[in-house]
């Protein structure tokens, strides 16, 4: 009966092949021959699985048969994209600073690798933490294992297709521009599929659960689930210069793309980067912290305003633009007022830990949950203070605003999912605990460090480029040339590098914990806490 | 030209009235919902769900 | 021992209120923008790209030139001194996606158009470092010797009028034709060029007589930018919004 996955997988397949064969161009080609092999591969692989959806060989009993062979996947994507993203992040840093490292090819150039950085972070490494933590957390808050029998593994995988089209299309030149939607109509389309049969297997999984109330963390799952999909249907709604041709020309134009653009283009910060990683926050803090959620109350109120708020916010992208003012008026009201969901979230998280402060000290992976709600609270500070339109006029175009996204995206976003990671690897692999405590500790420290050194630099430069672009001498003439504020950047792109470096070497410790967790191992280290006292409950049999 | 230079004022405007209406009303169903008395006890059962199984 | 349907019930609901929610902002916002008359001024001039422009146009889209050059100049005194009058939102509507940009890495390129000769175009794009030595550009050495793609040039023009860009049939028919024209000025077809482009720069662009490469695109595309609306004859107090 499972099996009936072969009938879609098969029309997948052709689809590819047609797509190889027509192909208008060498990208659409290769694509087509990609979209084949995975239809292929993806048969051969379920017939070796022979039917198992990924649950234990036998169902525990009297227990819940949760599939975690998926999340076990999510861990392994997870770590591994973070590590291609922040590489890829560094390389570009290292460009800015050193022109040379670009090598005049078409394909490393600054211009076609910043997408696959900021693809690279966002939808694979970010994704894949949302997948894994999502599919993780409504299995278990449901008491329920997850629908669909093979769709969350279509799932899984079609996402990861969708990031490898992504990629390759960057740096091969395919791109519609418009940032954090670069992939062209057929990638888009593509993911749309994905992202249904996600919708259906988290609701179909939400149907299994045993009692009535949905826990909250799903709210901020599903809420990020269905705004993505409105937002992403509707910006790149565009029409392709051929069926077989990987070009294709977007529907609106101008100042109303624009708008459209910076509404999706915001709301992928809000819902994806914010609401999804709401949803980790509020599932492992409690977890890490063995005690609720502060206040339950205030995390509904939290969750109807911020997704309220955010929606709004987009035009304060556009400040000083061709945008009709009253446009840039609301965005910039809206902006300011999610200050306050923003913060009510970041104290509901912080008091979680209220009674347990000491935990901080000798629990390096409630360390991470906790700094990373910290560096939320700051970014969604610093983000109203610079939608403020006289702010903005100084900020915008400058690296302050790559310093603000950095605050949030390394510190927030990467540090909260570090933690599910870490919370994940030994309970997901059956292993005791973590291969070494210590090793997170390292982690913990390198990615702060790296964190402070690329956000204050970008302070720095930021708003010196933008004062220095405003300068004007004695006689009222322009005082730097725009080569002589290039110039002026160069010490803080190095520091910026510096802080990058420090952050991948920090992710490639976690990369090698996971990896000996995965086998198993336990790295002989002086323990956080004393051995355990013989006041200690007996282990049930 | 003609009546462009109004459209500010007119969404000012509307956002002034029914805007704000909107989200208070919006604003008061959802700490209605939080904080109505009958809730208490069914939202501190709902903090212990991720405690519940593992 | 709970009623299913009231769990699905439940899930759906929550479902719709979240749609109802973030929908309101989209509409209420983006909306007004399609019907409101003074979103886009009236403004003589701005015309939609021959088709090299627009080659050259998909060219910086394909290396990503966007990344770090805006198109958008603020109505500061010091970028309006620095780039030019300010950018209005005729210039870009005819732009399928718009290149307003995020980030001036380097600067905006609104105005760029006519304010540097094509030859330094071409020797800044192969080695900006030759000519400005504190730039931290990639070079483009390959779209001087990289032949122009554009036998499907028609495709693009009529996928770009069904979006909106008012591309008859006879400019559909003649793009290959304009193509080759507008990189070859003393040719038949330059009149003709200009009949459905009013203001076209036919030039050979890379200054490498023969087919057009990806390098005579691109400098006439970025020749183009911001000269099309004249701003003597342009009234800004007709154009508050």
């Amino acid at each position: 009966m499972s099996f009936l996955i072969f009938l879609p997988l098969g029309l997948i397949g052709l689809l590819g092949l047609a797509l190889a064969a027509g192909a208008a161009d060498s990208v659409m080609y290769g694509h087509g021959l990609l979209i084949a092999a995975f239809a292929a591969i993806g048969v051969f692989w379920i017939i070796g699985r022979n039917g198992d959806t990924g649950g234990p060989a036998k169902a525990v009993p009297g227990g819940v048969n949760y599939n975690d062979a998926i999340v076990r996947a999510g861990v392994v994507a997870t770590t591994f994209w973070g590590v291609v993203g922040f590489t890829v992040g560094l390389v570009i840093a290292l460009q800015l600073a050193f022109p040379v490292l670009n090598f005049d090819l078409p394909w490393t150039n600054f211009g076609r690798l910043r997408p696959l950085h900021t693809s690279a972070v966002v939808f694979a490494f970010g994704g894949n933490a949302l997948l894994m933590t999502s599919f993780h957390v409504v299995q278990r808050t449901c008491q329920a294992r997850i629908a669909g029998g093979w769709a969350p593994w279509f799932v899984f995988w079609g996402y990861q297709l969708f990031i490898v089209m992504a990629a390759t299309g960057y740096v091969l030149g395919v791109t519609q521009s418009k940032e954090y939607a670069e992939p062209e109509w057929y990638v888009d389309l593509w993911l749309t599929v994905v992202w249904v049969v996600y919708l259906l297997v988290f609701l179909g999984t939400l149907w299994r659960r045993k009692e009535p109330h949905i826990y909250v963390a799903n709210w901020f799952y599903l809420a990020f689930i269905v705004t993505i999909a409105m937002l992403h249907i509707v910006n790149n709604l565009t029409v392709p210069v051929s069926l077989t041709s990987t070009k294709s020309y977007v529907l609106f134009s101008g100042v109303q793309d624009a708008l459209t653009q910076w509404w999706y283009g915001h709301n992928a910060v809000g819902f994806f980067l914010t609401a999804g990683f709401l949803g980790i926050m509020y599932y492992y803090v409690p977890k890490q912290a063995e005690r609720p959620v502060y206040s339950y109350r205030l995390s509904i109120v939290h969750f109807w305003s911020l997704i309220f708020l955010y929606i709004w916010a987009g035009p304060h992208h556009l400040h000083y633009t061709a945008l009709p003012d009253w446009a840039q008026t609301l965005g910039m009201t809206f902006s300011v007022m999610l200050w306050m969901p923003s913060w009510g979230g970041m104290i509901n998280g912080l008091m979680t830990l209220s009674g347990a402060w000491d935990k901080l000290r000798t629990d390096p992976i409630l360390r991470l949950l906790a700094i990373s709600v910290a560096f939320y609270g700051m970014s969604t500070f610093e983000g109203p203070l610079m939608s403020i339109k006289a702010v903005n006029g100084l900020s915008h175009y400058t690296d302050w605003t790559i310093g603000h996204v950095h605050s949030g995206a390394l510190g927030w976003v990467g540090m909260v999912s570090f933690g599910a990671i870490y919370y994940l690897a030994p309970r997901m692999y059956g292993s005791e605990r973590l291969y070494s405590l210590r090793l997170v500790s390292v982690h913990f420290w390198l990615a702060t460090v790296g964190i402070v050194l690329y956000a204050a630099s970008m302070w720095v430069s930021g708003i010196m480029q933008g004062l220095m672009w405003r300068a004007y001498d004695a006689l009222g003439f322009l005082e730097y040339s725009f080569a002589e504020t290039v110039d002026a950047m160069h010490p803080f792109y190095v520091i910026r590098a510096l802080g990058g470096l420090l952050y991948v070497t920090g992710a490639l410790v976690m990369a090698w914990n996971v990896y000996r967790t995965t086998q198993g191992r336990i790295r002989d280290e002086r323990p956080y806490e004393p051995a355990p006292a013989a006041s200690q409950p007996a282990p049930a049999e | 030209m003609q009546t462009t230079g109004t459209t500010f004022e007119q969404v000012a405007m509307f956002a002034e009235t029914w805007g704000l209406a909107y989200l208070v009303i919006l604003f008061a169903c959802v700490l209605i919902y939080a904080f109505r008395p009958g809730a208490k006890k069914k939202f501190q059962d709902a903090a212990q769900i991720p405690f519940k199984e593992d | 021992m709970f009623d299913h349907g009231k769990l699905e019930k439940n899930s759906i609901l929550m479902l719709i209120g979240i749609l109802v929610v973030v929908s309101i902002g989209g509409i209420v916002e983006i909306s007004p923008l399609f019907y409101l008359e003074s979103t886009i001024e009236k403004v003589k001039g701005v015309r939609p790209y021959t088709p090299l422009e627009l080659a050259g146009r998909n060219i910086y889209i394909r290396e990503g030139c966007y990344n770090c050059h805006s198109q958008m100049v603020r109505p500061f005194r010091d970028e309006v001194e620095r780039y030019g009058h300010y950018s209005l939102a005729a210039e870009s509507m005819y732009d399928h996606p718009f290149q307003w940009g995020s980030k001036r890495t380097g600067p905006d390129l609104a105005r760029v158009g006519g304010k540097y000769s094509d030859e330094w175009h071409k020797t800044h794009l192969v080695d900006p470092r030759s000519l400005v030595p504190e730039s931290i550009m990639p070079g483009y050495p390959f779209l001087a010797n990289t032949p122009l793609r554009y036998a499907d040039l028609p495709d693009h023009l009529a996928a770009n009028r069904m979006v909106g860009v008012p591309y008859d049939d006879a400019m559909i028919a003649a793009a290959k034709a304009d193509v080759e024209a507008q990189v070859n000025p003393d040719g038949d077809g330059v009149e003709a060029l200009r009949k459905r482009y009013p203001g076209a720069q036919a030039r050979d662009f890379d200054a490498q007589p023969g087919a057009p490469t990806e390098m005579d695109a691109l400098i006439a595309y970025l020749q183009v930018l911001g000269t099309m609306v004249d701003f003597k004859a342009y009234k800004a107090e007709d154009n508050y919004r």
